[in-house]
């Protein structure tokens, strides 16, 4: 496994972005058109208006992005670890996962949207189904992972199934299934900003088309921006958690 | 008192069942130490995991003191060869395990304080398993078994991953510690030297299925300096002979 020093990550994140920055920046120098304004103006925008008319919509997306998350880990992590444990289990669900698992379901968005409306649960369910399947997945593979020696000692204490979850299962996997998670989370953005631009007027997805269709680049832009750096805060923060929680190994 | 009545372990293999132990008839006083050699593959762990409820599908009978084997009523200390020990607590966490699942009290008392101070890792109780040496790691998984205050301790080859050097220091500090406690204790090994030095009596094993082949008492247990004796030398021949007749 690669790590990297907590600090030598800081100094990753600031030359990327300054990278990042300095392309675009040539590229809208080079192009001179409205379609590519200068990061300097986007900037200056993002100041402009979020306070007035950005925030709203960053925290609609926040909440539905983190609700999304949340509910995916409080079905996918106790489900992986069902079919990790128990093989009777995971015999009876791992086909159904397998089968399941390459069926675009994005492609499902106009049956998810005829059966539970244009409002929040649509948008939650995309999310949900499209990520809970690498979260039950990588749970089951990190119980599945765990040496039966690891459980032997535990036994000969006679501890209860409940104990073993605690002492054993939760923190053997832990780090897993926040890796997952981190993965997932790009894969969330993406179906995020595409269920946002289907009936709601809340959210970064709706903000930034609607800039587009306004043809407001600088708008446009800066929600892209916003965006991003919402999906790389999300990023950090289960980075961090999982940094915390791994120290062991 | 264990008592172990026509113990016999099957396997469900691919090749259909495997005969791990066959009969095996035995009785331990409270308070002995008695080591188990055989060859590789005789079903010597099987026995531990039968005497540790992990294995709860046997037939014959097994009894700790007149009760069945319940690790959940009684305090049975297993010590393995890969230490046993979670990675994900440190060294203090995983010595407090056993009560911590048998929801004692935790927290160090005087005992527990002069356990940690007799295998000499009372400095190390913030560290993790994997800072550790080997010899480390096994003297916490001793610290483990001991503080529980256990009815039974099992020890399955827990000083064979160590180099030689670590091995006989280890041999020598479980050897006082468990003077001081006299816990009755299954030592398995296969090694005539670890069985002649740690065993009051020596329960030779065959090859698969395991039976037992003889139960030799061991008059070189607890004699001075007795890698340097003509009765160490004499019984490890006996030993040897026996393990090759089998």
């Amino acid at each position: 496994m690669i790590t990297v020093q907590p600090n030598k990550k800081w100094q990753g994140a600031l030359y990327s972005a300054a990278v990042v920055l300095l392309v675009w920046w040539l590229l809208a120098w080079l192009v001179q058109l409205p379609i590519i304004p200068s990061p300097v103006a986007v900037f200056n925008n993002i100041i402009e208006v979020f306070m007035s008319r950005m925030e709203i919509h960053v925290w609609y997306s926040l909440v539905r992005i983190s609700a999304g998350i949340l509910i995916s880990l409080l079905i996918g992590v106790p489900l992986g670890f069902l079919m990790g444990y128990f093989d009777r289990i995971d015999r009876m669900l791992s086909p159904l996962v397998y089968f399941t698992y390459p069926v675009p379901k994005l492609a499902l968005l106009p049956v998810v949207m005829l059966i539970f409306g244009l409002g929040e649960t649509s948008k939650l369910i995309m999310i949900v189904l499209i990520i809970i399947f690498q979260i039950i997945i990588s749970a089951r593979d990190a119980v599945k992972g765990i040496p039966q020696e690891i459980y032997r000692s535990l036994q000969s204490l006679g501890a209860t199934r409940i104990q073993m979850l605690r002492e054993i299962i939760i923190p053997a996997s832990a780090s897993e299934v926040l890796t997952a998670t981190r993965l997932a989370l790009g894969t969330a953005i993406s179906i995020l900003f595409f269920t946002e631009t289907f009936g709601t007027e809340y959210g970064m997805g709706y903000f930034i088309m609607d800039s587009w269709m306004r043809v407001n680049y600088l708008d446009m832009y800066a929600g892209i921006v916003v965006l991003s750096f919402m999906g790389f805060c999300l990023f950090t923060i289960i980075d961090l958690i999982e940094s915390r929680i791994s120290y062991w190994r | 008192m264990i008592s172990i009545r026509d113990l016999s372990v099957a396997y469900q293999g691919n090749l259909g069942e495997t005969l791990a132990l066959d009969k095996i008839n035995i009785d331990i006083a409270t308070g002995d130490i008695y080591t188990f050699i055989g060859p590789s593959g005789c079903g010597k762990s099987t026995l531990l995991y039968v005497l540790s409820g992990i294995i709860s599908d046997y037939n014959g009978n097994v009894t700790v003191n007149g009760r069945s084997v319940d690790p959940r009523t009684q305090r049975i200390g297993l010590i393995l060869q890969n230490y046993g020990l979670l990675p994900w607590k440190t060294v203090y966490q995983n010595t407090m395990l056993g009560q911590r699942i048998k929801h004692d009290r935790s927290g160090l008392d005087d005992y527990s304080r002069y356990i940690l101070n007799e295998l000499g890792i009372e400095d190390l109780l913030q560290r993790y398993p994997r800072e550790l040496s080997g010899g480390q790691q096994q003297r916490v998984a001793i610290a483990r078994a001991f503080i529980m205050k256990p009815d039974l301790l099992l020890m399955d080859e827990p000083f064979s991953a160590l180099d030689a050097i670590t091995r006989e220091e280890m041999q020598a500090l479980f050897l006082d510690i468990w003077q001081q406690h006299s816990v009755t204790t299954i030592f398995i090994t296969h090694s005539v030297d670890e069985a002649l030095y740690l065993g009051r009596k020596i329960v030779v094993l065959s090859d698969a299925p395991g039976r037992i082949l003889e139960v030799v008492d061991n008059p070189c247990f607890q004699l001075d300096n007795l890698r340097f004796r003509d009765e160490y030398y004499a019984m490890s021949v006996r030993l040897r002979n026996i393990l090759n007749k089998g």
